[in-house]
């Protein structure tokens, strides 16, 4: 009705027909990994291949959760929410007091560290990863909660987007709260943080989904199975030799690694959206 | 009882002089308005004053104590902003009460003190409400409630009402000067806005280019401005200047009525005249031509230049009158008592 360009019943057909055989393209594997998830392991290996759920799902399921292949899949689970929350929470901490500092206090090389850490975004993890290495190790922290998320931990991104965010806000306000009485810190607590929350719920969303995702680092400094997380967990689930791989159940595990980061994205949509409504203005 | 003292204050970013050394004393109680066009340092002035900004050379003292290194909490002074500043996630309660919460005030004392506060200014129904759900009246009776709660010794208004519609405007003129007489505290208020500075102020002090052109009470500043500047920038509309030449000749030829006191003085003269203060006088030499009336409803304004040269002059006359119901030329008479000289070159005062 609002629409500039008047479609007849025919485009509107073609155009439905398009987007529905493109969610096809998209959805079909999952699908796939979903019913192998169902069926038994006899069921997948002998063509051709199912593409109906079978009745094996909460079996399945129970296996890889309490036992999985080297190792329980609820272990993996909670040690990737270990990690993600770790990274996000740490990059997000660290980076609004690292915007803060840059924006609102007038210190010797302010800029020099500006760049300083704008540079680090042409540095990713992959780049410094033997250095990064070496200092872990050195440090004792392998097979370590604080290994996996460290090195991480510092974010540029995050860092510069809180700098832009901080220098939008009135620079009446931090003078009011300087008259108010209002010392640094407790304008940053009192005002700045609440003022942030809608990018915080952005930059959240974002930060948990790169840590939950993370695979070359865990993969090289866990060897223990016990601190293994669940993305690098998948690969670890393949047999080496000419053994079977138990395909149902890591099915079910892959599934299984997509459901936080979708519940992640589900529920602070809704927390972003009702916060970008209750923004000022 | 607070006295606010400035001794030669001076402002300067890194070679660029913006305040050259204003001195001037506030009695307690006294309601000082800052006027001037924009650029002129009356904001950093007050900035100066508030603690927000350094002080380069000289003195503040408040009540005789230097305050130049004290924070703007130490120097028991509030601040109403040209933006509000309100804090957008807080409700008008929290706003209200967020520098007593600051101080450790008890939570009976800080409810009791903002209800107190939000009663004074009629926001009694507002206080949960986000200062987003608020209109720029309301959000204005905030600041000033934020200001008041504390008690402070100074207020001091950056161009409080310069975000509001004309109406609204005169209504917090009238209710910010009533509260200032009520509570009795010593306020500087900053305004670019000359019919706000003429009726809030008991003072005004003229600034122009970081210097103070003029201190008195507006009509000490309407009846004998000091300057050129003064002159044309208290009053409205402003004062005509008009050039003088030899012999006390305008621009046209005809010579200034005799009856006008003259200065024993050479060199470039400018007689300056307030449009209310020209008469019409029929037989008058001073001839001048009309090109376009303003009717204001008690009075009209008419803009036209003096006959036989390009001389700009604004004539009001009470009543009204139109183009059609005056001759296309008039002769004027200036009355006496009411004109001003002043020396070309410098723009000063005889």
């Amino acid at each position: 009705m609002a629409g500039m360009v008047e479609r007849n019943g025919a485009g509107t057909i073609i155009s439905h027909v398009g987007l529905i055989f493109g969610i096809a393209i998209v959805c079909f594997p999952i699908y796939l990994a979903i019913v192998a998830s169902t069926v038994e392991q006899k069921d997948i290996v002998s063509p051709p291949l199912p593409l109906l759920p079978g009745g094996h799902f909460i079996e399945n399921y129970k296996k890889a959760l309490l036992s999985g292949v080297n190792i329980p899949v609820w272990r993996m689970l909670v040690n990737s929410t270990i990690m993600a929350m770790g990274i996000a929470i740490g990059k997000i901490v660290i980076s609004l007091l690292s915007a803060f500092a840059i924006v609102y206090f007038r210190f010797p090389l302010r800029t020099f560290f500006f760049w300083m850490i704008f540079l680090t975004l042409m540095l990713p993890v992959e780049v410094r990863i033997v250095p990064t290495f070496e200092v872990i190790a050195n440090f004792g922290m392998l097979n370590s909660y604080t290994g996996l998320i460290l090195p991480l931990i510092a974010s540029a991104t995050a860092t510069f987007l809180f700098r832009q965010f901080f220098m939008t806000v009135p620079d009446e306000i931090a003078e009011a709260a300087r008259v108010d009485g209002a010392k640094p810190m407790r304008f940053f607590f009192d005002i700045l943080l609440p003022m942030s929350r809608t990018n915080i719920a952005a930059l959240f969303v974002i930060l948990f989904i790169y840590g939950w995702n993370q695979y070359l680092w865990p993969l090289l400094i866990t060897t223990d199975p016990e601190m293994n997380t669940i993305v690098m967990g998948i690969k670890q689930m393949f047999p080496s030799g000419d053994d079977l791989a138990d395909w149902p159940v890591i099915m079910a595990t892959a599934l299984l690694a997509m459901l936080p980061p979708v519940l992640v994205v589900v529920f602070m949509q809704n927390l972003f959206i009702k916060g970008l409504v209750d923004a000022e203005k | 009882m607070t006295t606010i003292s400035l001794k030669d204050v001076k402002k300067s970013y890194g070679n660029l002089r913006v305040i050259h050394g204003v001195s001037v004393d506030i009695h307690d109680s006294e309601f000082i308005v800052v006027v001037g066009p924009s650029g002129c340092g009356k904001s950093t002035l007050l900035r100066m004053i508030a603690g927000l900004e350094d002080i380069s050379e000289g003195e503040v003292c408040i009540d005789g104590k230097v305050v130049n290194h004290l924070e703007p909490m130490d120097r028991n002074i509030a601040m109403v902003f040209q933006n509000y500043a309100l804090y957008p996630h807080m409700s008008v309660f929290d706003n209200i009460a967020y520098s007593l919460k600051i101080a450790k005030t008890s939570k009976a004392e800080i409810k009791q003190r903002v209800q107190e506060t939000a009663e004074l200014l009629q926001l009694g129904d507002y206080l949960d409400r986000k200062p987003r759900q608020l209109s720029g009246g309301q959000r204005q009776r905030v600041a000033m409630g934020r200001a008041i709660v504390r008690r402070p010794s100074v207020f001091l208004f950056d161009e409080p009402l310069s975000n509001l519609d004309a109406k609204l405007r005169v209504q917090m003129r009238l209710e910010i000067k009533r509260l200032q007489r009520q509570l009795g505290i010593t306020s500087v208020f900053v305004t670019h806005d000359q019919v706000e500075a003429m009726t809030l102020g008991d003072k005004l002090m003229v600034l122009n280019d970081g210097r103070v052109e003029q201190f008195g009470t507006p009509v000490e500043l309407y009846q004998k401005p000091r300057s050129i500047f003064v002159a044309q920038f208290i009053g409205s509309p402003s004062m005509n200047i008009v050039p003088v030449s030899e012999g006390h000749r305008l621009p046209n030829g005809a010579v200034v009525d005799h009856a006008v006191p003259k200065p024993q003085h050479t060199g470039e003269l400018s007689l300056g005249i307030r449009p209310e203060h020209i008469d019409i006088e029929p037989a008058s030499d001073v001839r001048f031509l009309i090109e376009m009336a303003e009717q204001l409803g008690a009075n009209t304004l008419i803009h036209g230049v003096l006959e036989g040269s390009s001389a700009p002059l604004v004539v009001s006359l009470p009543g009204l009158h139109t183009l059609e119901s005056l001759d296309a030329s008039i002769g004027l008479r200036f009355q006496p008592e009411n004109c001003h000289w002043f020396d070309t070159a410098t723009g000063d005062r005889l």
